[in-house]
């Protein structure tokens, strides 16, 4: 009787919240699944089609456009979280050693964290531009520093070449965060160690390789799993850097998830009897199965590497 | 004998320690200069967004190459591009955008924040059937990337008569289905059992009620990691687009849509050019709540990070 009374208590405080995880988050992973096998669904009257198969699979590998967003999210997801891992590491380890000003740079370090992502991707569109026609307006920051006449982000820009600003970002972007949880973990290497190393006469390249790094490869390894997978949802930066007004991204320049988001809006199927939204399912679920699959392979080196 | 050699140095040792001084020094150097290069590549989009948005726009149109400083002193590009509205935008205004903001703001804050509470609470404090199954689930949702479910809600929500609806219908679009985080359900439960179990049960014994005990012990108790959602739900809000957008009619967009718009010269001097001056207006005004926000709070903000390895 008591059990039975307190059960409802906890329903109680629990009922609203799960009713809303259920119909927003457990119920939608589920239904995703399923309409990314019934390739005949239809995203109006929420009716799933009579075929249960892998044709929206198939037709996503089949698209060109499907392939070169999965090869950006690649690109952006192997260059620019290592390249940012490795500068975050030197800066949070110089800040560390450093005791005058060192609450200033930290601060400086910090900012990017609290603005908007968009806001300041469409900075970096602003500093990298070149008018289409010359004199229409002015060039951007590069282009006058350089004496350029480079199209870095617009229309007519080369693959390496907006890539180039959008990695730029990317990296620019990802330093804040890495750097403060270095910060904190460096903290909490006790100092015996480098005072052991500083008896010993050890250099400072030694005491980084062999203490330093050792020591922080926990933190080394969460960071790297937690931005290897920020990477690989990477769609604001891009549509922010590259885009032009409002949601619109180039489909040469889409990443992903611009690919999951594109087929969201749009109702009916293709010349084939492909339904759109359930290509976009398949994608969404497909780029859940590679970060999956890269999550656990991260863990299982960091299992064999990383020293507790 | 042996002590005297230890405590005078001689001629080697010394230029030994000069050397090591130098050594020190000239490391020092090299870490200052990297990072105050550093600090400046990350200072620069900051200046520059400042300094486009303060340019004419006929400095901004008309020029060949763009000035590293304004060269006609224009503050009053902030005004026009507060007031700015366009037809291609449904003509409204900054001020409408800012209020649709506030609103989703205010109630995702406050509904979030009281469900992830109570959530926690029943997860941490109270012994019933099935509570670790529920934690389990949840830890598990946790993982699952919120593309996957945006496919699904979208269609969920339109059934419900709420996308692109003409009215308060395109709020509740926008606030109902991310109104419960499991994160921060996950971050308060950490915290909430670390309060020790004696209280409870003094409490219990002086005749209080769970929920007298939860509102006057637990939650004072866990009010920084309280305030530590508070403000990840507000940054949330406030960076919030792609969702936002897709379902939100017109009138009721959000601040960032405003930000993807474009502002155009509308004297009609030319084409209908892009304003740049203005959209840099735009992403000062922006960014400035957040940088103040940030300064306000900086203790709250950069645990909640630090523990979170999630963007805004």
């Amino acid at each position: 009787m008591l059990d039975h009374k307190r059960d409802l208590k906890a329903w109680f405080y629990l009922a609203i919240p799960l009713v809303l995880l259920s119909i927003f988050t457990f119920y939608p992973l589920i239904k995703t699944f399923l309409i990314s096998f019934f390739s005949e669904y239809n995203s109006l009257t929420d009716d799933f089609g009579r075929y249960f198969d892998l044709y929206a699979y198939q037709t996503i590998f089949n698209d060109r456009f499907f392939i070169q967003s999965l090869s950006n999210t690649m690109v952006l997801v192997f260059i620019s979280v290592p390249l940012s891992t490795i500068l975050a590491l030197f800066i949070a380890v110089s800040l560390n050693s450093i005791k005058v000003l060192q609450k200033f740079f930290q601060t400086i370090f910090f900012l990017p964290y609290v603005t908007n992502a968009l806001a300041i991707g469409m900075v970096f569109n602003v500093m990298f531009s070149h008018p289409l026609i010359p004199g229409i307006a002015a060039e951007g920051l590069v282009n006058t520093l350089f004496q350029t006449s480079i199209d870095w982000v617009g229309p007519t820009a080369t693959y390496e070449n907006w890539m180039m600003v959008v990695l730029t970002y990317a990296i620019w972007n990802g330093l804040d965060f890495k750097i403060l949880v270095f910060i904190g973990g460096l903290q909490s290497i006790s100092k015996q160690y480098y005072d052991a190393a500083k008896v010993d006469g050890t250099s400072n390249n030694r005491i980084f390789s062999h203490i330093t790094v050792p020591l922080l490869s926990p933190i080394i390894s969460y960071i790297l799993i937690t931005s290897f997978i920020g990477a690989f949802k990477a769609y604001e930066s891009v549509l922010a850097v590259v885009g032009t007004v409002g949601r619109n991204l180039d489909r040469n320049r889409w990443t992903a998830v611009a690919y999951v988001y594109d087929k969201i809006g749009l109702a009916g199927t293709d010349l084939n009897d492909i339904s759109y939204y359930s290509r976009g399912a398949a994608a969404a679920v497909t780029l859940f199965g590679i970060i999956m699959v890269f999550t656990f392979i991260n863990l299982y080196i960091s299992k064999k590497t990383v020293h507790y | 004998m042996k002590s005297s050699t230890m405590n005078v140095p001689t001629y080697q040792s010394n230029e030994k320690m000069i050397a090591q001084k130098r050594r020190d020094f000239i490391a020092t150097l090299i870490k200052y200069s990297f990072l105050s290069i550093m600090a400046f590549i990350i200072i620069i989009p900051f200046y520059w967004m400042l300094n486009v948005s303060l340019q004419s726009s006929e400095e901004v149109l008309n020029s060949l190459n763009v000035s590293f400083f304004p060269r006609v002193f224009s503050p009053q590009n902030y005004v026009n591009t507060f007031f700015y509205s366009s037809a291609a935008q449904g003509n409204i205004d900054f001020p409408r955008y800012l209020l649709n903001t506030v609103i989703v703001a205010f109630f995702t804050t406050i509904g979030g924040t009281i469900f992830s509470i109570f959530v926690a609470f029943s997860l941490a404090r109270l012994n019933f059937k099935g509570r670790d199954l529920i934690f389990t689930i949840l830890l598990a949702t946790m993982m699952i990337p919120g593309e996957m479910l945006v496919i699904s809600n979208f269609v969920t929500v339109s059934r419900f008569g709420w996308v692109n609806a003409p009215n308060e219908g395109s709020y509740l679009a926008v606030i109902i289905p991310f109104l419960v985080s499991i994160f921060h359900i996950y971050l308060l439960r950490q915290t909430f059992k670390q309060i020790p179990n004696e209280l409870y049960y003094a409490a219990k014994v002086d005749g209080c009620t769970d929920f007298n005990y939860l509102w006057k012990v637990m939650v004072p108790m866990a009010k920084s990691s309280i305030v530590t959602i508070i403000i990840l739900r507000v940054l949330g809000t406030w960076n919030a687009y792609i969702w936002q957008d897709l379902v939100a009619n017109e009138r009721f967009k959000m601040i960032t849509t405003w930000l993807r718009s474009s502002f155009v010269d509308l004297q009609a001097t030319g084409s209908g050019r892009v304003l740049i001056n203005y959209q840099m207006a735009a992403t000062v005004i922006v960014t400035v709540p957040l940088l103040t926000l940030f300064f306000m709070f900086r203790k709250y903000i950069m645990r909640g990070v630090s523990r979170s390895g999630i963007k805004g």
